[in-house]
């Protein structure tokens, strides 16, 4: 049942660095993270790569396998064929720090600039009350395991540096998405999400959402309503209205 | 690389927190808020930590969904579920204040699914007498660690507000390994260690250290725990002369995946069970109801008919055995594959496809339903998983005062689960996300106290700053000696502890296994590591081994010497739990980097008013005549 597998995994830091081959055994019910694991043990001690959970639950092991941004333990072997050139790569938007692990602190930095959740202030603790229908909207946007393979896809920023000043990215986007749909949450987000986050830059090519390994429709449920959001607001006063009248604390 | 050239990056905190879990989060979070200069460390990335991992849920006795649910009930199943051996005092603080900690998360933004009247749900779990977890879906735990991270971004924003730095009072250095703590005149006064993605060392001079790292299930070959858990918490507070308690039980959670191999160990959360689904074994019988131990034979149904009844009935039917504690179902399914009744790979059959609708189980369990498609080609709603017992939590930890969590050492505190003594020898299953959140912020604000109290800071000595550093870089010197493979030698480690060290104990193999792990300690002393420093992650294991070997004696040496069975620690040739044994703790020490003492303890009686909580002849079981003396039936009769 076992075979030798042959691996490609991209070696080096900042500066240089290059694809080396590796075959490597392989299995039955192993994840790429299991073959790169196994590397690790053997001819490759120092090859550095990001995991913690291996279950698809923590977003750490986000890398590019054959070209496709993945998360690695979630990845079977049984999806290639055995004689499959398997090419493992780090995330191409982000920096590289060493081998398989990049820079992600621009997710950081962009995660610091959505303005937190504003709380109803005359709400007690323990006195929140919402309805199920009514969460569920935003509970979908917060699977998201911040696995950052929707930021390292978006084409806005993968080949753009230079959109990355004034674009979020499709997972904080969505996260502004998440607390303008808070049954409680009291603060006003939509023409921001436009002006100061870039949400007017995403075309909607749903690349984002294709490859969520949450499965989370970020493209149809965050953004898309998220735009309907703010065009309503600029062009129909009644409904900016509507939206303050009904958006009470408490309410 | 000699450490006179090594240059060390210097930080100066009033508290630092070492850990990024639910524990370390809700701590800075107290410190921040109580005016401290706080620093927050993690080994993995900010928002990646154990916590997120968690599936079932966070138990608070709200009484949500079962109104006659408060404290009491829920301190009486903590006591209960721990085999009366916990700390009492942590028990009835953690009930009492479990649910304010689980409504203010609300308040920071968490979403938890609702009941119809739009309060918090709660589901049930093994040990708690009523519906007592509030979950999201089976992703609780990520929903906590987000929130908990998401609550520090907004007072890093309040903060650029006032100041302009958004790291002005708290700060996160991630992927930031600790490897040693300071102390100055016996008390608390830094820590140092490595920045994984450079290799360059960092100093922090601080008087209050929160120690929030977590547990140690990496030293066991089949675990639901990452490559973090490596008990770096329990080894620094034992270098830095604190004590351990409990360290012989550890709990072993009954369903892990089994099949395929690359998975095994990996959690199948008790939501499962707590929704409905039952455990079989090869002969297709639900095994769990010849199970059921003496001291839990009245809260247990004796027929699948009662059990199933209790579902929709639970006031008039008792619960279904598949409930038990944790360590109870761990034997049971060991018992069965022994005797030859287990799946074909080694496990027992967990079935939910028979009890719930196929849009139920989607929607209850997601990600179990999720895991087990990708990762082992079965579809739960269809067929039974295959599950078995997997290495899961550890109860014992540092041992703190238990209304500050401060450990013996001043300045030191400790929460979470590298914390001991709050489960007492077995932990109910939803006790640790609300232990992380009472006791995190019980440490955080005594930490701030004490911060508050501390006249002059403690200068950590530079020749202790020179010892940190030159052992940090011992793998790289032992590489020119020809030392061994650190992953080679930790794989030993697992199997020693794995087979010697496991769910069921005798005396010879642990003998055997702490001969094995002297011999583990010299190779670990010298295993080598080549390559550069920057992110490396055969120099991260080495550091780490030399925690694991640490604590692996701990739990060797206090799991010969305890002669009974009780919770997480079951004795083939002790196999009764012995009342003479309950008020006892095993106390570990450090002496020098790999050896270890032990003495015992007198464990501090309970409150009688905490006694009184309990029928007589409950306490009955578990105590020795004349502890339960005071008892208000005992007194009534006088
Ligand atoms: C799969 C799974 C499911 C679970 N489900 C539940 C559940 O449903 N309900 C429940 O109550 N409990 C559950 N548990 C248990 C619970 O999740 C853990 O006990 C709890 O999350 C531990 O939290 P913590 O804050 O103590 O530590 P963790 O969340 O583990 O965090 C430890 C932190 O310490 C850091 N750290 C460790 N060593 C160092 C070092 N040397 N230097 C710097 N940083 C360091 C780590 O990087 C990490 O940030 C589950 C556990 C697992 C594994
Ligand atoms: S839908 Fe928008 S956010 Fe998503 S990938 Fe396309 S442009 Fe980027
Ligand atoms: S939205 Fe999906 S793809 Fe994007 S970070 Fe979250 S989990 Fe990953
Ligand atoms: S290791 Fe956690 S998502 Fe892959």
């Amino acid at each position: 049942m076992s075979y030798d597998a042959h691996f490609r995994v991209w070696r080096g830091d900042s500066e240089k660095g290059e694809l080396v081959d590796y075959p490597v055994e392989v299995n039955e019910g192993e994840v790429v993270l299991d073959i790169i694991h196994r590397l690790q043990q053997t001819e490759a001690n120092d090859l550095a790569v990001r995991w913690n959970c291996k279950a698809g639950k923590c977003g750490s092991c986000s890398m590019e396998i054959n070209g496709k941004p993945r998360l690695a333990c979630m990845t079977r072997m049984s999806t290639f064929t055995e004689t499959e050139v398997i090419t493992v790569t780090p995330l191409r938007t982000f920096p590289v720090i060493r081998d398989l692990v990049t820079d992600v602190s621009f997710n950081y930095t962009k995660a610091r600039e959505i303005p937190s959740f504003a709380p109803p202030p005359d709400v007690k603790p323990g006195d929140y009350r919402m309805a199920q229908v009514d969460v569920e909207r935003s509970q979908e946007f917060r699977k998201c395991i911040e696995c950052y393979l929707c930021q390292n896809v978006c084409h806005v920023v993968r080949d753009h540096e230079e959109n990355k000043e004034a674009y979020a990215g499709p997972r904080y986007l969505m996260r502004i998405a998440e607390l303008d749909m808070h049954p409680l949450d009291v603060a006003d987000r939509q023409v921001a999400a436009q002006e100061e986050h870039g949400l007017g830059m995403c075309n909607i090519t749903k690349c984002c959402t294709e490859v969520c390994p949450e499965h989370i429709k970020i493209t149809d449920n965050a953004l898309i309503p998220m735009k309907e959001r703010v065009v309503d607001r600029k062009y129909d006063p009644l409904v900016w209205l509507g939206n303050k009248i009904f958006k009470r604390p408490g309410a | 690389m000699s450490d006179s050239t090594e240059a060390i990056e210097k930080h100066e905190f009033d508290v630092v927190v070492i850990g990024a879990g639910g524990a370390g989060l809700r701590a800075a979070i107290e410190a921040r808020s109580q005016g401290k200069r706080t620093a927050i460390i993690s080994k993995s990335l900010f928002g990646k930590a154990h916590t997120v991992m968690a599936e079932g849920g966070c138990a608070a006795s709200m009484g949500n969904v079962n109104s006659n649910d408060n404290w009491m009930v829920h301190y009486r199943d903590t006591m209960r579920g721990g085999k009366f051996l916990n700390n009492w005092r942590m028990a009835e603080l953690h009930a009492k204040e479990a649910p304010d900690r689980v409504w203010e998360l609300e308040t920071y933004g968490a979403l938890f699914d609702r009941t119809p009247d739009g309060k918090i749900s709660q589901r049930n779990f093994g040990g708690h007498t009523y519906p007592r977890l509030a979950h999201v879906g089976d992703r609780t735990g990520l929903e906590l660690i987000r929130t908990l991270q998401q609550k520090i971004v907004s007072l890093q924003q309040e903060d650029f507000k006032e100041t302009g730095d958004y790291e002005a009072n708290i700060r996160v250095f991630h992927e930031t390994t600790i490897t040693e703590l300071f102390k100055a005149d016996g008390k608390i006064a830094g820590c140092i260690g490595y920045y994984r993605n450079t290799g360059g060392f960092v100093q922090f001079d601080a008087p209050a250290i929160v120690l929030a790292t977590g547990g140690i299930g990496k030293s066991y070959s089949v675990t639901s725990n990452s490559w973090e858990y490596t008990g770096d918490g329990h080894a620094l507070a034992l270098r830095a002369g604190a004590t351990l308690i409990n360290m012989e039980f550890l709990q072993f959670h009954p369903t892990g995946m089994v099949w395929p191999p690359s998975v095994k160990g990996i959690l199948v959360t008790e939501s499962v069970r707590g929704d409905g689904g039952i455990l079989k074994n090869s002969e297709g019988k639900r095994f769990m109801f010849d199970y059921i131990p003496d001291v839990f034979k009245d809260q247990y149904a004796t027929t699948p008919e009662e059990g199933d009844r209790w579902y929709t009935d639970a006031d008039n039917n008792r619960r279904p055995p598949e409930l038990l504690p944790r360590d109870e179902v761990a034997r049971a399914i060991n018992s069965e594959v022994k005797a030859g009744r287990g799946s074909p790979h080694g496990g027992v059959f967990l079935d939910i496809a028979s009890r719930l609708k196929p849009e139920e189980i989607q929607k209850r369990l997601p990600s179990m339903y999720h895991q087990f498609k990708e990762l082992a080609d079965v579809d739960i709603t269809k067929e039974p998983m295959e599950v078995g017992p997997t290495c899961h939590y550890v109860m014992g930890g540092v041992e703190v005062d238990p209304d500050t969590g401060m450990s013996i050492v001043p300045g030191l505190f400790a929460a979470g689960e590298c914390s001991g003594g709050m489960h007492g020898s077995n932990r109910l299953g939803g006790n640790s996300l609300s232990d992380l959140l009472v006791f995190g912020r019980r440490c955080g604000k005594s930490a701030a106290e004490y911060v508050d109290a501390t006249a002059s800071r403690p200068v950590v000595a530079q020749a202790d700053v020179d010892a940190a550093v030159e052992r940090a870089l011992l793998p790289f010197s032992s590489a020119t000696e020809g030392g061994e493979n650190p992953f080679q030698v930790q794989l030993e480690l697992q199997k020693t502890m794995h087979e010697l060290v496991g769910i069921i104990r005798k005396a010879d193999e642990m003998e055997m296994a702490l001969k094995a792990l002297q011999d583990i300690a010299t190779r670990t002393r010298t295993v080598s590591v080549t390559g550069q420093r920057r992110f490396n992650p055969s120099w991260h294991l080495a550091l780490d081994l030399r925690n694991m070997l640490l604590v692996s004696l701990c739990v060797g040496k206090a799991a010969l010497e305890r002669q009974e069975s009780r919770g997480g620690h079951t004795r083939d040739d002790y196999p009764v739990m012995d009342s003479d044994w309950r008020h006892i703790l095993l106390v570990l020490s450090a002496l020098g980097e790999d050896n270890i003492e032990l003495v015992r303890k007198e464990q501090v009686p309970m409150r009688p008013e905490l006694l009184d909580l309990f029928e007589l002849d409950e306490l009955k079981k578990y105590y020795t005549g004349e502890e339960i003396g005071g008892h208000r039936a005992g007194e009534a009769m006088k």
